[in-house]
């Protein structure tokens, strides 16, 4: 039973043994958080720290799925729900160390608005992070649907050691991939069913506090199935 | 509007009932705007002001720094915010207001894990009954940490004045346009530091540090109700 | 939209911690001591057609202030009070961080500053500038002119205004049948009443140091300034903490001691260029 559960805010102290956080700061002799969020004494007295709200800091490896809002000479930008835009070159897109082996028109085959599943290659201060999808897996996404959800809520999504993103994936008989930036791409069998998919993240989304929350969702799902008949 | 003829009365009460240490009654309320990244509604009394702070997102080259994340800020009264109808144009005093705001803010927001980047925050006053820029950056401070902005702490404010010889806490309109002194400080308690001081009027060196002292105890509540009020807003996600 | 300053000059780290040390010592860069302003020179009616005038050197600091007196319309709630306007301006000349244009907040800042230390403790009397009530009255419009910057504006420009308004005299007129007034193009002998006198002090906070006028460099690695007004009595009639850093309660009092010391170094040098410069209008007569 945890009752070490706690919101923290801006300027307040947090104590626990080794504690090494992105948004935990030394102030004199204590440690205290620089971001609203939820504290957590797990087993063995570990703790954890997690932010509710603040924006998607890519790190390098992450997995993202970025949508493609311009392109340059030899680029494409993308929004991956982050402070800074990220760019993919169009020699990794098409896999090429000599430009002569790119086609000539090449932002004919990654348009503005499309979505990309690729990873985080470089990001450091100086610059922006740049992408790439040669990695088994990414590329352009061209089935399915793509639903924006916020960062934060992503542990949530995949639930204590993925029982809610696996109960999504069974009761929905669709398949999942999300990602950490807040982007999750889903494709099922027909239009219906990415719906119900998409309403059913919304709601853990909108209700990530709630207990028994996976539950609620399946049975939501299954309600869902019954009454649209698929 | 006309100058009374006293400010306190003989059993020591303001002109609206309070006493001299006391403040306005204070609401605060955040999320208030679905489009902002965070936002903050903040009352003392009449004076109603609200905030939203967009960011951080890549700032525009002209003004980028190479290091840390650019704070803009600006303050704005909206024309019906006041007994005479404003004049939306940026006043004298709001690109006055607007720089010693954006500098009570600097040193509490961690700017330096976002280079390159801009931190938008809007103060709006939508009603105004003294004590503008100090609801306002107790709004901006809510605002930023709804926005989940890293900060070292929160700021409140609040403004000290003299009226018949004594020295009172969170003026309203009258008590500044008539008084002999108007003193607003920012603070952050959990710092003891001060990030806004300023003074129009006139005061003994012994008037302006017992100001400072009144005004520290008050901030210090403000902050308190600060953190109750980003607590209950998240509440829910504390429960389990 | 205020926005953090992007085109500050830089000081090379080695500069900084060479600063850093000496006021380790209690030194500073140019053999002051940390309560000392630069050397300072007030001169009076430098410019011949204005009402009042001054060019005060605080240091390489060079500020010059300009007085027109032209008679207007009082304010409405004010009808019985001549009006008092302040305004500021960083000559592009001045410094190559200064960009001609409107102007930035920067010089809203001086002069809102300059002009609140004026008015709350009224030192010009405004209502000995009346024509007809609530119809016409004399405006003092007072310009400061920012020539050459080394650091610490308020302080310089304080001393500017204060001793072009000790030394403006008032324009000769006369009251037409009309109601009209006509300006003639002499002035008049008759000085502007002014009530006190009022200086300011800043001093910088660099680290745990609070530095009296602090030169541009000291400006520069200072963490924040603090500006306050001082009347002769050693009553503070105006304050304003300026720049990106933050103090302590502490910090605040011991800047108010030290301010309060400046001040009266100020006022000895304000009232020595004032002796001097009746001293030359008795010669001329």
């Amino acid at each position: 039973m945890s009752t070490t559960r706690r919101v923290l805010v801006p300027g307040e102290k947090i104590e626990g043994v080794n504690i090494s956080d992105f948004y935990v700061y030394d102030y004199k002799n204590e440690k205290r958080v620089s971001i609203i969020g939820v504290i957590d004494l797990k087993q063995e007295g570990q703790i954890s720290y997690s932010p509710l709200n603040g924006v998607y800091l890519p790190k390098e490896g992450d997995i993202i799925i970025g949508l493609v809002t311009s392109h340059g000479v030899a680029n494409w930008f993308l929004d991956i729900n982050s402070p800074y835009q990220a760019i993919l070159s169009v020699q990794d897109f098409f896999g090429s160390k000599q430009s002569n082996q790119l086609p000539e028109d090449p932002f004919k085959y990654l348009q503005i608005g499309e979505y990309v599943k690729a990873k985080i290659a470089a990001f450091d201060r100086i610059r922006n992070p740049l992408l790439t999808v040669q990695d088994k897996g990414l590329g352009k996404i061209v089935e399915g649907i793509v639903v924006s959800v916020h960062p934060t809520r992503i542990p949530r999504i995949i639930g204590k050691k993925g029982s809610m993103i696996e109960m999504l994936k069974s009761t929905t008989s669709c398949e999942f991939f999300v990602a950490v930036n807040g982007m999750i791409h889903i494709k099922c069998q027909n239009e219906q069913l990415e719906n119900i998919a998409s309403n059913a993240v919304k709601m853990i989304e909108l209700q990530s506090h709630i207990t028994g929350l996976t539950e609620k969702v399946k049975k939501f799902i299954e309600e869902e199935r019954k009454v649209r008949g698929v | 509007m006309t100058r009374p003829q006293r400010f306190i009365d003989d059993e020591g009460k303001r002109l609206d009932g309070r006493k001299p240490d006391e403040i306005r009654p204070v609401k605060m309320q955040v999320g208030v705007l679905s489009n902002a990244d965070g936002s903050a509604l903040v009352e003392y009394g009449l004076t109603k002001v609200l905030a939203a702070v967009y960011g951080p997102k890549e700032s525009q080259k002209s003004i980028s720094l190479p290091d840390r994340a650019s704070l803009r800020v600006r303050y704005h009264m909206a024309p019906f915010s006041t007994e005479e109808r404003k004049n939306p144009a940026p006043s004298r005093r709001e690109v006055e207001l607007s720089k010693v705001l954006r500098e009570s803010l600097e040193p509490i927001v961690i700017t330096d894990y976002f280079p390159r980047t801009s931190i938008d925050i809007f103060i709006e006053v939508l009603q105004s009954d003294g004590g503008t820029r100090t609801v306002g950056a107790t709004a901006a401070s809510l605002a930023l940490a709804d926005a989940g902005i890293p900060m070292k702490a929160l700021v409140a404010g609040v403004a000290i004045g003299k009226v018949d010889n004594v020295l009172i806490v969170d003026l309203n309109e009258v008590e500044d346009m008539y008084g002999d002194a108007d003193m607003p400080i920012v603070a952050a308690p959990d710092l003891g530091q001060i990030t806004l001081y300023q003074l129009n009027g006139v005061l003994s060196k012994e008037e302006f540090h017992n100001a400072i002292d009144m005004a520290m105890k008050v901030i210090n509540k403000l902050v308190d109700i600060e953190k109750e009020t980003l607590r209950n807003s998240y509440k829910e996600a504390g429960e389990e | 939209m205020s926005t953090t300053p992007f085109r500050v000059q830089i000081i090379p780290k080695i500069k900084k911690e060479s600063y850093l040390n000496l006021y380790r010592k209690g030194q500073r860069a140019d053999e002051r001591d940390f309560y000392s302003p630069r050397k300072i020179s007030i001169q009076t009616n430098v410019l011949e057609k204005a009402n009042g005038s001054s060019l005060v050197k605080l240091g390489n600091t060079q500020v010059m202030a300009g007085i027109k007196i032209e008679p207007g319309e009082p304010f409405f709630d004010t009808p019985d009070q001549g009006v008092l306007q302040v305004h500021a301006e960083l000559v592009p000349l001045a410094s190559p961080q200064f960009e001609p244009g409107p102007p930035d907040e920067n010089s809203i800042e001086l002069a809102r500053v300059i002009d609140r230390s004026l008015r709350d403790p009224k030192a010009v009397d405004l209502n000995s500038l009346v024509i007809r009530p609530g119809d016409k009255v004399w405006m003092i419009w007072l310009d400061l002119y920012i020539l050459d910057y080394d650091g610490n504006l308020f302080d310089a420009s304080m001393l500017a205004a204060m001793a072009a308004l000790l030394t403006a005299k008032m324009p000769e007129y006369e009251e037409l049948e009309t109601g009209e007034i006509k300006i003639s193009k002499n002035i008049s002998n008759n000085p502007i009443k002014i009530n006190k006198k009022v200086v300011t002090v800043t001093t910088a906070k660099v680290e745990n140091y609070i530095l009296v006028d602090p030169n541009l460099d000291e400006e520069i690695i200072s963490d924040t300034k603090s500006v306050i007004a001082f009347d002769e009595q050693g009553n503070i009639v105006g304050a304003q903490k300026t720049g990106m850093g933050s103090l302590s309660q502490e910090e605040i009092d011991n800047i108010i001691n030290v301010s309060s010391s400046a001040a009266q170094v100020y006022f000895k040098l304000l009232n020595d260029a004032l002796k001097s410069e009746v001293k030359e209008e008795k010669g001329d007569k």
